[in-house]
């Protein structure tokens, strides 16, 4: 892996990493209004799944979508104006965290129904094929969402039509205060690819390089047009499912516990810093650049204005000819 | 002119859009290899491809979640949704994407959509395949609603559904597939969002669409010149959005209304039509509104069953002669 990639993996892990504290702090101050669902401790399954992808490439996400759509490149400006409810946001203040989106980077969305952006996936990557225009389609979803409707049609649709698509399901053990075990019929859900005739595989969401080197078969494939793969990133939810949770289905150990020896950010310094790849002055210039990045971020959403009122009667329909 | 029916029309719709744009492709269940149950597809695998005519498998909610997909990846996707029935497999995707993309993401994206929906009874299509559901579709901000009543307007209607950069909801009645009716030569496109009057008269406004406006009409002649001609019938074709301009200017005229519709009375259309014209010029009205649609009950079967629930001629006649009678 050269450096450069490692560099741009551990400015993106921390941006996630930031931005997702930030966010959490200013929510529970009360600037932040809705629901928002954190990305912490899976940072490295979009992030190497990303570093895949060409700009014009397609993602869709989830209700757990910041991170995704910092991978895809998404610039936290504007994400946090949209978090506060700003006009200057992705979506104008009409979105919010559960539907941050930046269609300039092929990000087609967070989507606050379960399951809801597996589909838009698979269309994407067929408008793809349809246009010969090269692109492909990338979902990410959890593990709850694998026992919707939506994966089974979307997975077999994909198959019969060698769709230029990755099913990537985070597995973070947890689909709100439900263990994925007492809810899903398989130990692996990537064992599920076999119903539809794809590649399945298991990685390690919570190690960089192994997401990395299976996603990449994966991508490539789409690329070449062997069709669809559907990858599971075993990773953990380290905050809980939405900031505010109680949390008292699980116990503080468990998720101490996966701080301590699983967090993917410091696997990853543990093992640039051991093998000689990075150097700490290297990450520590990172972190501080990333600070700074993302508190500018909240300046730019605290001095945005919000929308007039009127404003909500707007992006409704788009004038017929704009197409 | 030519006299073609309404399946022929919306197919004339098809290839002339597809030919136009090569981002236009279409896909459902059973429409490249049998032409659709309505034969409203035949023969356009032959002109487009396969990739452009395409089967899918039973899969409602992912052909309409991956038509929404491909509208965001640059295609123009029709659906087909088989029977309009079936629109409940895949509800969330209408509800929650289709209709809230576009704002929801504060108007990033645009979504070229058209999702066809063959609705209504016919032959005793029971209660599963008989529904008319386009007031659930009224409802929720973000679609556009059509249905046509004859050929011409079927294929103006799905072309400029086509053409139009937001999601559309084609409802076409199942029993006017066969129906005839004189379409035009050449490029025409129909506009969404405007109602066509007819029939000019003066004392009765008549609103109506789709299978039921051919019922109002065949009412009419039954009628008779002199009281047909006290009739100003308008046929609304767009549901979403509503052109309720030319309904009140026409109650504004008669000082009577009448809303006709095949779907469940309860909450339709016409509870709509009827809320504005209370709202905008109840002072006009020299009688109470009157509203025919089915009785809220699923269809019915049997034959001797139907038309029970159904609205029937009978009943339009009625209508039409008490409103022209009544006086407040
Ligand atoms: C269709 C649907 N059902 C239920 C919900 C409520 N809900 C939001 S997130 C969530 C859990 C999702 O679990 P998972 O897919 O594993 O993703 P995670 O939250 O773990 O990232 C639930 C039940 C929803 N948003 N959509």
């Amino acid at each position: 892996m050269n450096k450069d990639t490692l560099l741009r993996w551990y400015r993106t892990m921390m941006r996630i990493r930031i931005f997702e504290e930030t966010v959490n702090e200013k929510f529970l101050a009360g600037e932040i209004p809705g629901f928002v669902h954190l990305y912490i401790g899976e940072e490295a399954v979009a992030t190497a799944v990303c570093s895949l992808l060409e700009e014009s490439d397609y993602i869709t996400s989830t209700h757990r979508g910041h991170g995704h759509t910092i991978a895809k490149g998404a610039d936290v400006k504007r994400m946090m104006a949209e978090l506060y409810g700003k006009r200057t946001g992705y979506c104008k203040g009409k979105g919010g965290s559960m539907h941050i989106a930046d269609f300039g980077v092929g990000m087609l969305g967070a989507n606050g129904v379960v399951g809801g952006g597996i589909n838009l996936a698979a269309g994407a990557a067929l408008a793809s094929q349809l246009l010969g225009n090269g692109r492909i389609a990338v979902s990410f979803f959890g593990d709850g969402a694998s026992n919707r409707g939506t994966f089974h049609e979307g997975l077999n649709l994909a198959s019969v039509w060698r769709l230029p698509v990755v099913f990537v399901c985070e597995n973070n053990q947890w689909s709100s205060t439900t263990p994925y075990r007492e809810s899903t019929s398989v130990e692996d859900i990537a064992v599920r690819a076999a119903a539809y005739s794809m590649p399945g595989a298991v990685a390690d969401g919570n190690d960089i390089f192994d997401v990395y080197e299976k996603a990449a078969q994966m991508t490539q494939r789409a690329r070449e047009g062997g069709g669809p793969s559907l990858l599971e990133a075993k990773t953990y939810r380290i905050k809980g499912h939405f900031v505010g949770d109680p949390e008292k289905y699980r116990k503080r150990e468990e998720v101490m516990e996966q701080l301590d020896r699983n967090d993917p950010i410091k696997r990853f310094v543990e093992r640039v810093l051991e093998e000689g790849l990075l150097t700490s002055e290297d990450l520590t210039r990172i972190d501080h650049e990333t600070l700074e990045e993302v508190s500018s971020a909240v300046a730019f959403a605290k001095e945005s204005p919000f929308p007039e009122p009127t404003e909500a009667y707007e992006d409704l329909f788009v004038e017929a000819g704009a197409q | 002119m030519r006299n073609i029916t309404f399946a022929e029309a919306t197919l004339e719709a098809m290839r002339e859009e597809m030919a136009r744009d090569a981002r236009v492709f279409v896909m459902g269940e059973d429409i490249a290899r049998q032409g659709g149950i309505f034969g409203q597809f035949k023969g356009l695998p032959d002109a487009f491809g396969l990739e452009r005519v395409r089967d899918t498998p039973i899969s409602e909610t992912a052909i309409v979640g991956a038509g929404i997909g491909a509208a965001l990846g640059g295609t123009v996707p029709v659906i087909d949704m088989h029977f309009a029935d079936f629109i409940g497999v895949a509800m969330d995707e209408i509800l929650n994407q289709m209709a809230k993309i576009r704002y929801m993401f504060g108007g990033q994206a645009n979504l070229p959509l058209v999702l066809r929906a063959p609705d209504g009874v016919t032959r005793s299509g029971a209660a599963q395949h008989s529904q008319s559901l386009e007031a659930l579709f009224m409802h929720i901000p973000g679609l556009k609603v059509v249905a046509p009543s004859n050929p011409k307007d079927a294929k103006g209607l799905l072309k400029a559904a086509i053409r139009d950069p937001n999601p559309v909801i084609y409802f076409e009645h199942k029993d006017l597939f066969r129906q005839r009716g004189e379409v035009p030569d050449g490029e025409y496109v129909t506009p969404i969002g405007e109602a066509s009057v007819v029939q000019e008269g003066g004392r009765l406004t008549v609103v109506s669409y789709s299978r039921m406006m051919t019922q109002v009409q065949a009412v009419c002649k039954q009628l008779g010149d002199e009281i047909a001609g006290q009739v100003e019938l308008i046929d609304l074709r767009s549901i979403v959005p509503m052109d309720t301009e030319t309904i009140l200017a026409s109650v504004r005229k008669t000082h009577r209304l009448l809303i006709v519709h095949e779907a469940v009375k309860r909450g339709g259309v016409g509870a709509e039509i009827a809320a504005v014209v209370a709202e905008r010029t109840i002072e006009y009205l020299d009688a109470p509104i009157v509203r025919i649609g089915a009785k809220p009950f699923p269809v019915p079967f049997s034959p001797a069953l139907e038309p029970a629930v159904i609205p029937q001629e009978r009943e339009i006649v009625e209508a039409i002669r008490g409103l022209l009678g009544a006086r407040i």
